[in-house]
């Protein structure tokens, strides 16, 4: 430290001797030595070589940090680019980002249009400036493109953001904003079906249910209707009415968010199970049934009471046969039951980007026999969206592989050019491939001889399971049907739910076969 | 009317940027500091229109005469401070480093001015206390022939500050960062990076045998975990980052790098496990979007600023940055990005590359290898802590809560970044002259080119 002190007062500065360097590892306690060089005859002194090569190491040892360094920059630049080009429209079409008003101030709502580009949603401007959301279609697509108000539904909730983005050219965008005008936000072009949701809608007719259609191989829904319904044209004038009024409901999509009792296609989930548990026999299943199966102090009975009398397996499930099914059910591990329900997308969330209920189901190894038996005839306590039908309706027309069901196909600029294309997206392995063979054979025999004859037609093969489910002690009933359709390549998967429906009839069979009879008619 | 000139004003200060930016890497070019005066003279003009555009459309928003004194003062600031740094060491201070710290000074002072006047207000004070006092810093410097011999003292001082704070510091955001003094929390960690350096670069100055290494990382690693302990995770990487770096630069030896990363990404999983707060960072990080209610908030915010920003921006007082938490200090980059556009948050990434870059030319030129050492110790501090924040911001890398320097709000990080500056405007003013040496440099280091 001495010597330091000494170099303070010197005008001086040092450099190591650089063969002190290479022998530091061996000889570390040797005192440094220093070179010393004043700063006046510096110049004077021969520059030695030892000393460059020395200060020279440094620096590239400097500049290959350099590099690094640089290199995480740009990277981040980089990174930052891949954002705003690719992720940013996804991303900041969020609920929870704030600035939906304030880029309602700058952009002219896009709009949103039908598959064949019939237009579903579009704004306009009134003589005051002020804006109008018109909607051609009135009620026909109330639920499916919602609407933009009061919290909005819908495409309108859905792709808010995405209608609110403007990738109209740059120069056009600098010279709306040089003139003050509002920059043309995107549209959006949905996977619908103006067709086929006119006939959705009409075999609906005047009852409250839901249609919703889906092409298996794609995952593209064709059709959403849920009755009763609202003309989004006018909801906000329309919309105190509506809140305010005992028992409507009309703003609920049954499709997404009703819940329902599964009623007897909850059976396709039993007959899987028992078909798992008896992998080699199922085949060999018989059954004799005098229309009620009793089991202690509990009986359940088939529909009408109708005795089916002996019966296979698949007479049991063609027929719906409740006391044959509650006997099945009661022979299953409720373990593996209760996992295959899951797997099958119970209690946890849909591969789907909209709004929509969580279908549940409840039963356990301590469920009583009564729940039990209520349960696997899709009764009890299980409930069920129509949206999660046809997603299993869906994976079984597809091999049993699940395309992520989805209802945009592309968005685009002002200009018609594609901004953004969605393409089909494997979410999940529903069943295996044989499983859904077999039971499409099932499903097969419902329209051959069993409960969904009424779909027999020339233009399609359909495959299906129908339901009834009881929903309080009355005597009308929900009636329900999933299944599919499929002439060659052409598939349609669907779930049809109409409520409240009086006795004697398999009501929904009839709406799907309108709705298969448009799809393969065209 | 409000809503045109905004527009335009939008569209000039990204044209405006992107001139200022491309003169920063000219003025890069050469082997001597300020060589392309005209570009020098051009990234000063286009500073103070900046900085007109943008105070005139915070004006005919706000519509308050506090913001044309504010204005008025800061125009002084630019102008006397720089002056006098020019009186006082002629033309041997980098003019470039000089007008990036001016430019990056400007843009915070805008961004807060539009977020929060009161924040601005007391920013502009502390930056203009602090710029007096850099005043004699190079000069100092200069003079300070000891400098490289004080190595116990910045070693014993940094780590009795980081242990000052451990004790008696308060929470904030998890971490336990700051002493109240009063006009604002002063954060010693900010300080201690500059001690550090200056440590670091003394010892390893002297020699590099494998005992001095072994006792290096040793005081180094003290620094780390009482950061580490404190909470302040963001600090502690930087510290550590920069002790490998600069072990790198005085040994040449890669394997203590590969030691070096590998005991980081040792204690990185440690600090995962032990630490709640560390976690949350990275489960932000990973997915914001299913956690984003609580941990992702931040993280989530902050990309629908930049994203509904977009290439252009919404124009100053036409975007929503302040629903993003701790805007002004962690998050300034997505406020910037937001109404400023994402063409403006690219140049002003690229401005901090050309500081970081011009910090290291100044380390190459100089040849005593202590100052060599601690610009490049500084330099790599600064583009780490920047890295941090901006990259945090884009979701590049897990927010870590550390400040933009000289953009962000924070009395301590712009205190302790001017002093940075102005220790490195002393390290550039005392390059000695050696023409003949820089001659056979030149060639050598030719040659050495072609070979590689």
């Amino acid at each position: 430290m001495k010597k330091n002190n000494d170099d303070f007062f010197d005008d001086s500065f040092e450099i190591l001797d650089e063969s002190l360097i290479n022998n530091s590892e061996q000889n570390a306690d040797i005192p440094i030595r220093r070179k010393r060089i004043t700063e006046e005859n510096a110049p004077d002194i021969e520059p030695e070589k030892p000393i460059t090569q020395k200060k020279k190491k440094f620096n590239r040892y400097i500049l290959n940090q350099t590099i690094l360094f640089a290199f995480l920059f740009l990277g981040m630049i980089g990174y930052l680019v891949y954002f705003e080009y690719k992720d940013a429209d996804e991303v900041i079409n969020n609920n929870y980002n704030k600035r939906q008003a304030i880029l309602d101030k700058s952009v002219y709502r896009g709009e949103i249009r039908a598959s064949n580009g019939e237009v579903l949603a579009k704004s306009i401007t009134n003589a005051d400036g002020s804006k109008t959301r018109i909607y051609p279609y009135g009620d026909l697509f109330a639920h499916a493109v919602g609407y933009n108000c009061n919290g909005k539904a819908g495409l309108e909730l859905s792709a808010n953001f995405k209608l609110l983005t403007s990738n109209a050219n740059l120069l056009l965008q600098i010279k709306d904003d040089l003139f003050g005008d509002q920059h043309p936000g995107d549209s959006v072009i949905t996977t619908l079906d103006v067709n086929l949701q006119n006939s959705a809608y009409s075999a609906i007719g005047n009852n409250k249910g839901a249609i919703i259609a889906i092409d298996p191989s794609t995952g593209r829904i064709l059709t959403m209707v849920s009755k009763p319904d609202f003309d989004p044209n006018t909801i906000e004038s329309d919309w105190d009415y509506i809140v305010n009024e005992e028992g409507n409901t009309c703003l609920l999509n049954r499709a997404t968010n009703g819940l329902y009792p599964p009623g007897s296609t909850f059976k396709l989930f039993t007959l899987l199970e028992y078909i798992h548990e008896h992998p080699n026999d199922y085949s060999n299943y018989t059954f004799d049934c005098s229309g009620t199966l009793t089991r202690g102090e509990y009986s359940i009975d088939c529909y009408n009471r109708n005795v089916h009398g002996h019966e296979s397996l698949m007479d049991s499930f063609a027929y719906s046969c409740n006391s044959s099914f509650a006997n099945i059910g009661l022979s299953l591990d409720m373990n593996k039951y209760k996992h295959l329900c899951k797997d099958l997308l119970f209690n946890s969330e849909l591969p789907f980007s909209m709004t929509y209920s969580k279908s549940d189901f409840k039963l356990n190894e301590k469920s009583s026999t009564f729940e039990i038996m209520q349960t696997v005839i899709g009764q009890g306590k299980t409930q069920i969206t129509p949206l999660h039908l046809s997603l299993v309706a869906s994976a079984l027309a597809n091999n049993g592989v699940l395309m992520r069901p989805y209802m945009i196909d592309h968005v685009e600029n002002v200009d018609g050019k594609v901004v953004k294309q969605y393409e089909p997206e494997k979410s999940k392995t529903l069943f295996s491939e044989e499983d859904a063979k077999k039971l499409s054979e099932f499903m097969g025999a419902v329209v051959s001889y069993g409960t969904g004859t009424k779909l027999q037609s020339s233009a399609y093969t359909a495959y299906g399971k129908t339901g009834t489910a009881q929903f309080d002690s009355g005597d009308n009933s929900h009636s329900l049907f999933m299944g599919y359709a499929e002439n060659g390549s052409k598939k349609l998967a669907i779930c049809v739910v109409m409520e409240d429906m009086p006795a004697g009839s398999t009501w929904a069979v009839p709406a799907a076969r309108e709705v298969f009879d448009t799809y393969f008619a065209s | 009317m409000t809503a045109i000139l905004t527009a335009i004003a939008k569209y000039a200060l990204i044209l405006l940027i992107v001139f200022y930016t491309y003169c920063s890497f000219v003025v890069l070019r050469g082997k001597k500091i300020n060589l392309n005066m005209a570009a020098i003279r051009l990234q000063s003009a286009i500073m103070y229109t900046i900085h007109f555009i943008a105070y005139t459309i915070i004006f005919i928003n706000v519509k308050e005469k506090k913001i044309i004194v504010l204005y008025l003062a800061q125009v002084l600031y630019f102008s006397i401070t720089k002056g006098i740094f020019l009186l006082m060491y002629r033309k041997k201070l980098s003019r470039a480093l000089l007008n990036n710290m001016y430019m990056l000074l400007c843009i915070g002072f805008i961004m807060l001015t539009r977020l929060s006047y009161e924040n601005a207000y007391k920013q502009f004070i502390i930056v203009t206390a602090t710029t007096i006092m850099c005043f004699f810093i190079p000069f100092l410097i200069k003079i300070l022939r000891n400098l490289p011999y004080l190595t116990w003292i910045y070693c014993i001082a940094g780590i009795i500050m980081l242990g000052v704070v451990l004790v008696v510091g308060r929470i904030t955001y998890g971490a336990k960062i700051s002493i109240n003094l009063g006009f604002f929390a002063f954060q010693p960690s900010e300080f201690v990076k500059i001690l550090y350096v200056l440590f670091l670069a003394a010892f390893l100055s002297k020699s590099q045998s494998f005992k001095r290494i072994v006792i290096s990382g040793i005081f180094a690693g003290m620094h780390v975990i009482i950061l580490v302990f404190s909470s302040d995770l963001g600090s502690a990487l930087i510290f550590f980052v920069v002790y490998v770096a600069m072990l790198y630069v005085a040994t040449g030896q890669l394997r203590w790098v590969g030691c070096g990363f590998a005991g980081g990404t040792v204690a990185s999983l440690i600090a995962y496990k032990l630490f709640s707060h560390v976690r949350i960072r990275v489960l932000a990080f990973r997915d914001p979007w299913s956690v984003i209610d609580n941990e992702g908030y931040q993280v989530a915010q902050s990309l629908f600023a930049i994203g509904t920003g977009s290439w252009l921006g919404m124009g100053l007082y036409k975007g929503l940055p302040t629903s993003i938490p701790v805007v002004t200090q962690d998050f300034i980059f997505s406020a910037i990005a937001e109404e400023l556009g994402g063409f403006f948050a690219i140049a002003l990434i690229l401005i901090c590359l050309s500081t970081f870059l011009i910090f290291i030319k100044i380390s190459m030129l100089h040849t005593g290898l202590f100052y060599k050492l601690v610009a490049f110790g500084m330099a790599v501090t600064y583009t780490v802590q920047t890295v941090l924040t901006i990259g945090g911001a884009i979701k590049f890398i897990p927010s870590t809560g550390v400040t933009l320097p000289l953009v962000s709000y924070g009395g301590s990080s712009v205190l302790c970044t001017l002093i940075t500056f102005a220790i490195i405007q002393g390290i550039c003013i005392s390059i000695p002259a050696q023409p003949e040496i820089d001659k056979n440099d030149s060639e050598e280091e030719g040659s050495d080119d072609e070979e590689e």
